[in-house]
């Protein structure tokens, strides 16, 4: 076993345990950083296969910013998990059930030909590149030639997600009250302040 | 590469299109909800902008833009004019509706346009990739203005469903599609057809990849017995999106069957035959029986659609030019009169009442003799009655399933039309015998008045002359 071999396989392990902590921890704090684990050990194994910006963009914008926001999504949510989890034993049967008859199809068909797609020549072994080979260089040149259409669409996507997001979420609620300094200032005197003229009156 | 090797002269449609619903968006913004209306204009101007360039999309024969992913056909021109021509006609509708119920939002049309684009990107797909991207553009949009009426429980849970399964749909899609470039090594559509004629012991893989796919397609269209969302949706979104969902996005669901089943797997014919004989004698007899059922219009007429759907697979699952051409024939004039229908559900409303049930049509014919002619002018093309379209529609359909001698599959879809027209002769009997419930004036602007007898008029117009639509059909697939 090569040094690489021991790396993969040491890392493959860390992210079985990290995925499965995800679904079982009892606590989603827990369960959201398990994840974050996961993503670590993900990154690692595509640096052994080299690609070294996919793996640093999954530490950046996975770890780095989608899993924090999702921390602050479940602390300031307080979302009751254990009423979501309540079903899962009673369908557990019969959604194992299910899986089972289902992978037991795929294997029906698809086994017999399994082995000898592994087996096929046309799957060769990577190519290795030097160390001084940009991954990056390699990624936009293809991102911007290539894929330039799925890549806008992509981007598209995106911006949809963004409006219809907004649509269905933001509210002006016309009770709150808020104070809007420009009226404020051009307040004058006659506005708020009301002169009564009164007579005297002598004390009884 | 140069910019020339984009080849992208031949998106300039879909490009002006994307400009223009960001600028919708951008502009939108900066206007108040008393001028509202300029959004409407806008994106009105955008898709005849739009429809222009498709017109006038330099195309000899078979154009490829954007290294293989986009591709510009004949099948890909026609769609798209109907596409456009359907969404504009939408959007004419539901103005007032909007208006009534105080969701005229530029996020409406914003979301419209966004949708016609991924529709127009799918139609053009020439590559996995592409039609991915493009039905999720789609399916988002569409997702997002199901729930448009946010304060409506109804919408709500019409929207939670549709996303929950549409997604699956998704995954199912993913999966066929992965499996796929496992087995061919691309995602280009034509490289996949190559693939799949010289694959001997991987051509099982091949028709575990088509299972996935047709089950998404299945789910996408609306066909049994994938199409549990189909009435909820209808019924709980707001009916200026149900007009929507239900009219242009089929004829985008059509040119995704031609390009993932016709032109990348047209090889595995005989398999995916059989898969859509099943899924359309289902459809046909679920749609027909349970909309006998129903008592909501929009209900009935989700169950209708789904029975329409069965008729459009059984088009495309005889496999040859002719037949193509007769389901994207059937599906053009089924958009044709959904669109109609929806208008005159939308007509009857009005501010704080909803035309959903079939009583509130009861004697449309005391209140306006014209709209309940008009109603049932499309009620007997969906039930196929000559002379109306839904006839030579049926008839086109049918004869090509007798010519390749499956009379029995024939007799059952005569058979399951039979017992459909039985609910849409209930409508008009509905308009015509019963009495006035609802004495209210009926009242809506000329543009709608106008735009919906043209509509119900074409119906009956391509009825006595469908010979036009026809040819231009078959053209396509020539």
């Amino acid at each position: 076993m090569t040094f690489i071999d021991f790396n993969f396989y040491l890392f493959a392990t860390l992210l079985i345990v990290a995925a499965l902590g995800v679904i079982t921890a009892r606590n989603p704090v827990h369960s959201a950083l398990s994840l974050v684990l996961a993503f670590f050990a993900c990154s690692a194994l595509w640096i052994l296969l080299e690609a070294e910006f996919l793996a640093i963009v999954l530490v950046l914008v996975y770890v780095g910013a989608v899993m924090v926001l999702f921390l602050f999504v479940v602390m300031m949510l307080d979302i009751n998990i254990e009423q979501m989890r309540k079903g899962f034993v009673r369908y557990l049967p019969i959604g194992a059930l299910i899986a089972l008859i289902l992978a037991a199809q795929m294997i029906w068909v698809v086994g017999p030909v399994g082995p000898d797609v592994l087996a096929d020549d046309s799957l060769q072994q990577a190519v290795r590149h030097d160390a001084d080979y940009s991954n990056t260089k390699e990624l936009g040149r293809i991102l911007y030639t290539q894929y330039v259409l799925p890549f806008e669409i992509a981007s598209v996507i995106l911006l949809v997600a963004i409006v219809a997001a907004i649509s269905l979420t933001l509210r002006r609620r016309p009770k709150t009250k808020y104070q809007t300094p420009g009226k404020q200032i051009k307040v004058k005197r006659n506005d708020r302040l009301r002169i009564v003229k009164m007579d005297a009156e002598a004390k009884e | 590469m140069t910019l020339e090797a984009l080849n992208y002269v031949t998106a300039w449609p879909e490009i002006f299109l994307l400009a223009m619903a960001c600028l919708v968006l951008v502009v939108d913004v900066f206007i108040s909800d008393a001028k509202r209306d300029f959004s409407y204009f806008l994106s009105q101007l955008t898709l005849i902008g739009t429809f222009v360039l498709v017109m006038t999309v330099p195309v000899d024969g078979r154009e490829i833009a954007f290294n293989g992913m986009f591709v510009q056909d004949s099948l890909s021109i026609v769609l798209k004019l109907f596409i456009l021509a359907l969404s504009f006609v939408t959007f004419v509708y539901s103005r007032e509706y909007l208006k009534d119920r105080n969701i005229f939002k530029g996020e409406y049309y914003v979301l419209g346009l966004f949708a016609v684009l991924g529709m127009m990107l799918m139609v053009s797909a020439n590559n996995l990739l592409m039609i991915y991207l493009g039905l999720e553009l789609l399916s988002l949009c569409l997702y997002a203005m199901v729930a448009f009426n946010r304060d409506n429980g109804n919408a709500s849970e019409a929207a939670m469903k549709y996303f929950v399964l549409g997604a699956i749909a998704s995954g199912m899609l993913l999966y066929g599609m992965s499996i796929l470039y496992g087995l061919s090594g691309s995602l280009m559509l034509s490289d996949i057809a190559v693939a799949i004629t010289q694959a001997d012991d991987s051509r099982i893989g091949m028709v575990f990849a088509l299972v996935f796919i047709l089950v998404a397609l299945a789910f996408k269209l609306g066909a049994v017995p994938f199409h549990m969302w189909v009435p909820d949706v209808y019924q709980g979104s707001p009916t200026a999106v149900t007009v929507f969902i239900g009219t242009a996005p089929k004829l985008a669901g059509f040119a995704m069957i031609m390009r993932l089943l016709v032109e990348a797997m047209g090889e595995l014919h005989t398999d995916w035959q059989q898969m859509l004989i099943i899924l359309s004698i289902l459809s046909m007899a679920t749609g027909n029986i349970i909309a006998i059922a129903q008592t909501n219009i929009k209900r009935m007429l989700a169950y209708s659609t789904i029975s329409h759907v069965g008729f459009i697979l059984l088009g495309i699952l005889v496999g040859t030019n002719e037949a193509y051409a007769s389901a994207m024939f059937y599906t053009i004039t089924y958009a044709l009169m959904s669109l109609g229908a929806f208008g005159i559900i939308m007509l009857l409303a009005r501010k704080g009442f909803e035309a959903e049930n079939i009583d509130d049509f009861k004697g449309l014919n005391q209140r306006s003799p014209w709209f309940a002619f008009l109603m049932m002018v499309l009620m007997l093309s969906m039930a196929g009655v000559p002379p109306t379209v839904g006839f030579w529609a049926k008839l086109a359909v049918l004869n090509m399933v007798v010519q390749i001698d499956m009379v029995w599959l024939a007799l059952v879809a005569v058979f399951f039309s039979i017992i459909g027209v039985f609910y849409y002769l209930r409508v008009i009997k509905v308009m015509y015998f019963d009495d006035v419930v609802d004495d209210q004036p009926l009242s809506c602007g000329r543009d709608i008045q106008i735009t919906l007898s043209t509509n119900a008029l074409l119906v009956l117009a391509l009825g006595l002359y469908p010979a036009g639509l026809m040819s231009l059909c078959i053209s396509v697939f020539a």
